[in-house]
């Protein structure tokens, strides 16, 4: 029975990855799960009741443009045209997509070559690594490293040095990939360390593709700074960013890319061949929440910042309880995921076995003996840089008080065994 | 493809030319190759894109305030116990508006796996056996990524839903046609048929060959209508196993067959089960295309590399859409087969809607092929004698030219069938347009008086 036919060599070895692993583990309801990156928060009222209206108009259950639902293309067109400070055509510069992962992929797709090399910032959101590898491109990795003489106190202590960046360029450099505010720790790219970044991109002519899905979660005293408005990169960047990050709602799985014509439009083919459009009704009610809060930017009841808000309270609580239980956590500028170093823990895993990273068997029997989930840090960084991250985990915070509060009932109880 | 393309011969390299698709008429290729060859690829332009006045159908369309019914989707709203499914999803609890599983939701798949095993009498692991995708579109990319490789053969049987052919090529494999033909009919039998337009057993069996790795089927048939007789897909069953070949088995169209035509799944036939992949849609089954959910059904030993490509591409789908569809497959179990079901009632109104159109287009002289399923008919225009005045589209393949006409000068939109086929075959099948008879009785009666108007003036 057994066929000779395998699978394509695109997919080899990209079967396993960390989620895979994990979330099937946190879906146990006695664990309390600060693994996963979603909200346990509910998200804003009037959002889900566009959801709910659109569906009872008929022509919003069909069909609708491909590259996106023209009322959200033109909501994007204004939220952004307005935090960009340019006009950004609706139809051609804008393409949406399933989540911010089907513009990563799109981007991947459309742009990267077999043969070309991309540089990825470690740690990195998993995906990375494997869609440049089924794009048949070689992943070139580069770690953000700390301060010298600093602890781990902020995400503001990692950065990333000038001459090592500076060596990873080379005449097959397709793209630099960023991520800002960057998951798992947290950092925001200062606009110094965009241009630096701006400046290789231009010498090289290289593209880059910023991954801004948490571009609305900044706390007090930072900002958050797009490269493409940097001289010279609006041409070559494409910027992502998602609505289930910006309220609340990522099992939306709704997210768009930015950029020039003259990219986009290649990402506009790639959605043609994959999966030609996305749901209706939920880019209606997107379109719906986007123009609602276009009104009201800059002031308090505006959702992009009172979200971030209600997460710096959270941020600075986990912190707190975690500096209790005897943790160091890395206190995130922006995004909704803290690092946690355990190392002064001390905690004797030999009996797991060798075969596995450190952060992936503390995590593993945490789970168990602790029934609490975090997500293992060297999930996001390649091979080299394990052992400079082995000692982290990461934890979600944009949870309710009840689903902190268990954390923090786990956390004072730690040393008890 | 559009008949009147010009080939040229190109270096290797990823070109990408717009994409040809029914609904906007743009063309593109993404075409892959080996670093290591220097490979010659056949690269196909399309004339008109190099014209100054491209037009889009859709565009055309609108801008003629044409009736339209080139469009492949209802026009009419889907059954009221799925909009309020959706409803109640999206004010369920908090988990409906975050990720659910990846590969599926899991009352989704559970829903899918109790209804379809019944269907094809093999117990169906809604975990291992299921993938859910954005669309069947996004089932079909991923099964073309997962399982075609560069140098495989695909076999695409023609007339064939246009997407095929670029996800083929987009995953390096070269597409290989086979066109159905229509048999010759006794005479006195003047009702052409779907049924008619069959496979020419020696001609597809001449067309496998060591490199081929896969046949796509798509039964209902888009734009045709045939739906496959299980002897037809018995045929394509022994050869697939002879050649140790998959299946893609497109049924988006599963539930809309008319006249008594049985739909056939050929996975359920012996041996077919472990190299079958069966792509269905909600979105066609719930008359809510605009909700994009989909999904592939398969022995689990291929299910598995379609979901690393779905991890890699989009990971996951909504979440509320995939509640509401477990909704209505859970309704449709318990209904199946009773005048409650809507997989009866929709074929039911639309068998109507089929006699309705067929019977306004034969009185002016159009010829339908009457479909056995599916949204579409297909209209014989060989027949009519009409001048089609545009001397710019003097160039293009008839049917094109006459779609252009008709939309212009009667405010009829419709779809030419020579863009689901081949550049070898097409001039071939260039005297036939596709209707889409899924439309409010309005829509058809606005069509019906603008043909019934051309008629008296003949």
């Amino acid at each position: 029975m057994a066929s000779r036919h395998t699978h394509s060599k695109r997919i080899e070895g990209l079967d396993k990855n960390v989620w895979v692993a994990f979330t099937s583990v946190a879906a146990d309801p006695t664990i309390v799960n600060l693994g996963q990156g979603f909200p346990d928060i509910p998200p804003p009222s009037y959002v889900k009741e566009a959801l709910v209206k659109a569906t009872s108009v008929d022509k919003l259950n069909q069909y609708t443009r491909g590259f996106g639902h023209p009322s959200l293309v033109k909501a994007l067109s204004q939220v952004y045209g307005k935090v960009y400070g340019r006009t950004i055509d609706p139809f051609k510069e804008i393409l949406v997509t399933v989540g911010g992962y089907g513009s990563l992929f799109s981007t991947m797709q459309g742009l990267v070559e077999v043969g070309d090399e991309v540089i990825i910032v470690e740690p990195f959101f998993d995906c990375y690594v494997p869609m440049v590898r089924m794009a048949g491109a070689t992943p070139v990795l580069i770690p953000l490293r700390l301060k010298p003489g600093k602890k781990t106190g902020t995400s503001a202590d990692w950065y990333l040095d000038p001459e090592e960046l500076s060596s990873k360029f080379n005449s097959k450099t397709k793209a630099i990939i960023i991520n800002t505010p960057n998951n798992p720790i947290g950092k925001i790219f200062t606009r110094d360390e965009l241009q630096m970044i701006a400046d290789l991109c231009i010498k090289h002519d290289t593209l880059c593709f910023s991954d801004e899905v948490y571009e609305w979660l900044i706390y007090r005293g930072h900002q958050h700074i797009k490269i493409a408005t940097l001289p010279g990169m609006w041409d070559r960047t494409i910027t992502i960013g998602s609505a289930g990050k910006t309220f609340s709602v990522t099992g939306w799985k709704l997210g768009w890319s930015i950029g020039p014509e003259h990219l986009v439009k290649h990402l506009q083919t790639v959605m043609q061949n994959t999966l030609y459009t996305c749901p209706t009704p939920l880019q209606e009610a997107v379109a719906q929440g986007l123009m609602r809060n276009y009104e009201l930017m800059g002031q308090p009841e505006c959702y992009f910042s009172s979200l971030a808000e209600e997460l710096e309270v959270k941020r600075d609580r986990m912190a707190s309880i975690l500096q209790e239980a005897g943790m160091s956590p890395v206190i995130p500028e922006g995004g909704y995921f803290m690092l946690v170093d355990v190392t002064s823990l001390n905690q004797d895993l030999s009996h797991m076995g060798e075969d596995e990273a450190y952060d992936y068997k503390f995590v593993k029997w945490m789970i168990k003996e602790k029934k609490l989930a975090a997500i293992p840090v060297t999930a996001f960084v390649g091979d080299e840089s394990k052992k400079e991250f082995e000692k982290y985990i990461r934890l979600c915070f944009i949870k309710q008080d009840s689903t902190l509060d268990a954390a923090e009932a786990i956390l004072k109880n730690w040393r008890r065994v | 493809y559009l008949s009147n393309v010009h080939c040229g011969w190109f270096q290797m390299g990823r070109l990408t030319v717009q994409n040809m698709n029914v609904l906007s008429f743009t063309c593109v290729f993404t075409l892959s190759s080996s670093p290591y060859d220097l490979l010659i690829i056949t690269f196909v332009l399309v004339d008109w894109l190099l014209c100054n006045n491209r037009v889009e159908f859709t565009q055309l369309a609108a801008d003629y305030k044409a009736v339209n019914l080139g469009q492949g989707f209802p026009d009419f709203s889907p059954p009221k116990f799925v909009q309020d499914a959706f409803c109640e999803a999206v004010r369920g609890g908090p988990q409906m508006q975050q990720y659910t599983r990846a590969f599926g939701h899991p009352h989704l798949v559970k829903s899918l796996a109790k209804f379809f095993s019944r269907i094809v009498g093999h117990e169906i692991d809604p975990f291992e056996d299921i993938l859910v995708s954005v669309g069947a579109y996004q089932a079909l990319f991923c099964a073309f990524q997962a399982l075609v490789d560069e140098g495989d053969e695909v076999i695409i049987v023609e007339p064939f839903f246009d997407c095929y052919q670029p996800m083929v090529k987009m995953a390096g494999g070269t597409p290989v046609y086979i066109p159905l033909r229509p048999v010759s009919r006794a005479e006195g039998n003047s009702v052409l048929s779907s049924g008619d337009w069959v496979l020419c057993a020696e001609e597809l069996a001449s067309k496998f060959t060591p490199r081929t790795k896969a046949i796509v089927i798509n039964t209902p048939n888009n734009p045709l209508g045939k739906v496959y007789k299980t002897e037809e897909l018995q045929m394509i069953a022994d050869l697939c196993i002879k050649h140790d070949v998959l299946c893609i088995s497109d049924e988006v169209y599963e539930w809309l067959t008319y006249d008594g035509a049985k739909h056939v799944k050929i996975a359920s036939l012996p041996g077919m089960w472990e190299r079958t992949i069966t792509i269905s849609s909600a979105g066609k089954s719930f008359s809510a295309t605009g909700w994009k959910v989909g999904w592939a059904i398969s022995s689990g030993h291929i299910i598995k590399h379609l979901k690393t490509i779905h991890q890699n591409s989009v990971y996951h789908c909504a979440t509320a859409a995939q509640e509401a569809v477990a909704h209505g497959f859970d309704r449709e179990y318990e209904v199946f087969g009773s005048p409650q079901s809507y997989f009866q009632q929709l074929p039911a109104m639309l068998q109507h809607k089929r006699k309705k159109l067929a019977m306004c287009l034969d009185s002016v002289g159009l010829k339908p092929i009457m479909p056995e399923g599916g949204y579409f008919m297909v209209a014989d225009i060989s027949s009519l004698k009409v001048d089609l005045k545009d001397e710019s589209s003097k160039d293009e393949s008839y049917d094109f030219r006459f779609v252009k006409w008709l939309t212009k000068e009667k405010g009829l939109a419709t779809i030419p069938v020579s863009a689901f086929y081949s550049p070898e075959h097409s001039k071939d099948f260039d005297k036939f347009i596709r209707f889409c008879f899924v439309k409010e009785d309005a829509t058809l009666d606005a069509a019906a008086d603008i043909l019934r108007k051309w008629s008296s003036t003949k």
